[in-house]
């Protein structure tokens, strides 16, 4: 089984992807083995009416993929009454979890909205993605050039909160340097979509550890097959690889 | 199986030239690589001076001395250092086992003092791998634009020029080389986008495009994936993972009297 839990529906507004298609995008899935995809949708990233986005995307997910698409609203703490946008995902739209993109939304992770979005996310038991990055930034539109998200603050920022559960997406861990081994020791999970270098997701299973990590493809802006074959690369151990195809998703969001 | 025209020994683990080399052949075995190509020792040097192109040179040497059946090698030269750079192109390929030439970010690939190591290259009937990118970040000192290379490119119509990452931001990169008929495309060292290779093989034919990594700084895995997963014919898929190279590197296999 195979829970892919980094993946977007719609229009990128820089490029064609060639999976706008919701149908086109099930097909691939399909094809691709994953029985379950944790998906944003791309609208999340620039719209300022996220309500109506996370409304479509919740509508989406229903009608043309139940039980493969599971939907991630966005929560953006730089708009007013961002909170009731919070209570939908959970009560109205019956989301599992929120997807931020703090870099596109322009607040950093010491900004004490966004630890408030940390708490309150923790105590409605919402799984809280935060997007370290989109795109390669040498490759950005010359007008719209968006840094990383600076993750400095961040063990600062989720110390002391009871039942978070926070997963990075698009997070490279380089294969040297300390900086985020803290973070993984406070229980943060990893995707795989961004992890580079030969042999790059058994060394990141090296390093934070084989409950930390997640299958994570990034599709439709990477192609699905990248992630499927990072595992054949990394060779793991048949428990270690089931784990992070779905296990430690599975425990991550019970069904 | 695959021929991978971009591939280094920096980022993979090992204490020595051999032990990376094992170490990289272990990962491209796994990935059903058949052959890479090599080229520049570690660490990497941006500017690097006569004497460390010689050294990295020689560990390249060293690393493929036990894999001739499993690795070309590229020579590593600089346009900042044009006459040390002839007597290295001198001594690893006309004198020894490389079969191309490697040009990084020392100097950008458009300026004339480039033309001897061209020009020289060209009668071994050697590739030349020129690195480039267009970033919007924006490119070192040196660092050698897509357009550069059309225009060097266009200088050199008999040279076999590879267009190392197609230019990093492949949007840019495909239209920059779309008129210069004698430059490939390296599809190698850039994230696993979707569309790639679609545009690449849409605006300049699919044997003008080969399957390269990057690595040990890329995976194997995510840059196959690009190949694997595009929306082109099969036949365009083999051809850009091992046709085109062979076709590539066949004058200089032959000059040499090495069967590919």
């Amino acid at each position: 089984m195979t829970i892919d839990t980094n993946a977007h529906l719609g229009h990128w507004p820089f490029r064609r992807h060639g999976f706008e298609d919701t149908g086109k995008f099930l097909d691939k899935m399909r094809a691709a083995k994953v029985d379950e995809a944790w998906v944003a949708s791309f609208d999340s990233v620039l719209h300022k009416d996220v309500a109506g986005v996370n409304e479509r995307l919740a509508a989406e997910c229903r009608e043309r993929g139940p039980g493969l698409l599971v939907p991630f609203g966005t929560v953006n703490p730089r708009l007013p009454d961002w909170a009731e946008d919070l209570r939908r995902c959970r009560e109205v739209h019956k989301m599992p979890g929120v997807r931020l993109y703090p870099n596109y939304h322009a607040y950093s992770l010491d900004d004490p909205d966004f630890v408030r979005l940390l708490r309150l996310t923790a105590d409605a038991k919402l799984l809280i993605q935060v997007v370290v990055k989109m795109e390669d930034e040498r490759t950005h539109h010359p007008l719209i050039k968006v840094p990383a998200v600076e993750l400095a603050p961040l063990p600062k920022a989720i110390a002391g909160i009871a039942g978070l559960r926070l997963q990075l997406l698009n997070c490279p861990v380089p294969p040297a340097g300390e900086a985020l081994l803290p973070l993984a020791r406070a229980g943060v999970f990893f995707d795989i979509a961004m992890q580079e270098g030969v042999g790059a997701v058994s060394r990141l299973v090296d390093r934070v550890g084989p409950d930390r990590v997640l299958f994570g493809s990034h599709f439709p802006l990477f192609h699905a097959e990248s992630a499927l074959l990072k595992l054949k690369e990394a060779n793991l151990a048949a428990d270690t690889e089931r784990a992070i195809r779905s296990g430690n998703a599975r425990t991550l969001l019970p069904t | 199986m695959i021929w991978d025209v971009h591939t280094h020994l920096h980022g993979v683990e090992g204490r020595t030239p051999e032990e990376k080399m094992a170490q990289l052949i272990k990962f491209a075995d796994r990935m059903g690589i058949e052959r890479v190509v090599l080229f520049m020792g570690y660490p990497f040097v941006t500017d690097p001076t006569p004497e460390q192109l010689r050294e990295q040179n020689d560990q390249v040497l060293k690393a493929i001395s036990h894999y001739h059946d499993r690795a070309f090698a590229f020579v590593y030269l600089s346009a900042r250092h044009p006459d040390a750079s002839l007597r290295e192109l001198d001594r690893c390929v006309k004198d020894g086992p490389m079969v191309g030439v490697k040009l990084w970010v020392a100097r950008r690939c458009h300026e004339v003092e480039i033309d001897p190591l061209i020009r020289r290259a060209t009668e071994l009937k050697a590739p030349i791998l020129q690195h480039t990118w267009a970033k919007a970040i924006g490119n070192l000192t040196g660092e050698s634009h897509p357009a550069d290379l059309a225009i060097l490119a266009k200088r050199h119509p008999k040279a076999a020029i590879i267009c190392g990452h197609t230019g990093g931001d492949w949007a840019i990169g495909v239209r920059a080389i779309r008129d210069c008929p004698n430059v490939v495309a390296d599809l190698g060292g850039s994230d696993p986008t979707t569309g790639f290779v679609e545009m690449a093989v849409r605006e300049l034919g699919a044997d003008r495009v080969v399957y390269g990594s990057d690595a040990g700084g890329r995976s194997f895995a995510s840059q196959i994936a690009k190949v694997q997963g595009a929306d082109i014919p099969d036949a365009a898929k083999r051809a850009i993972f091992k046709d085109n190279l062979k076709r590539l590197l066949t004058p200089i296999l032959a000059a040499k009297g090495v069967k590919p």
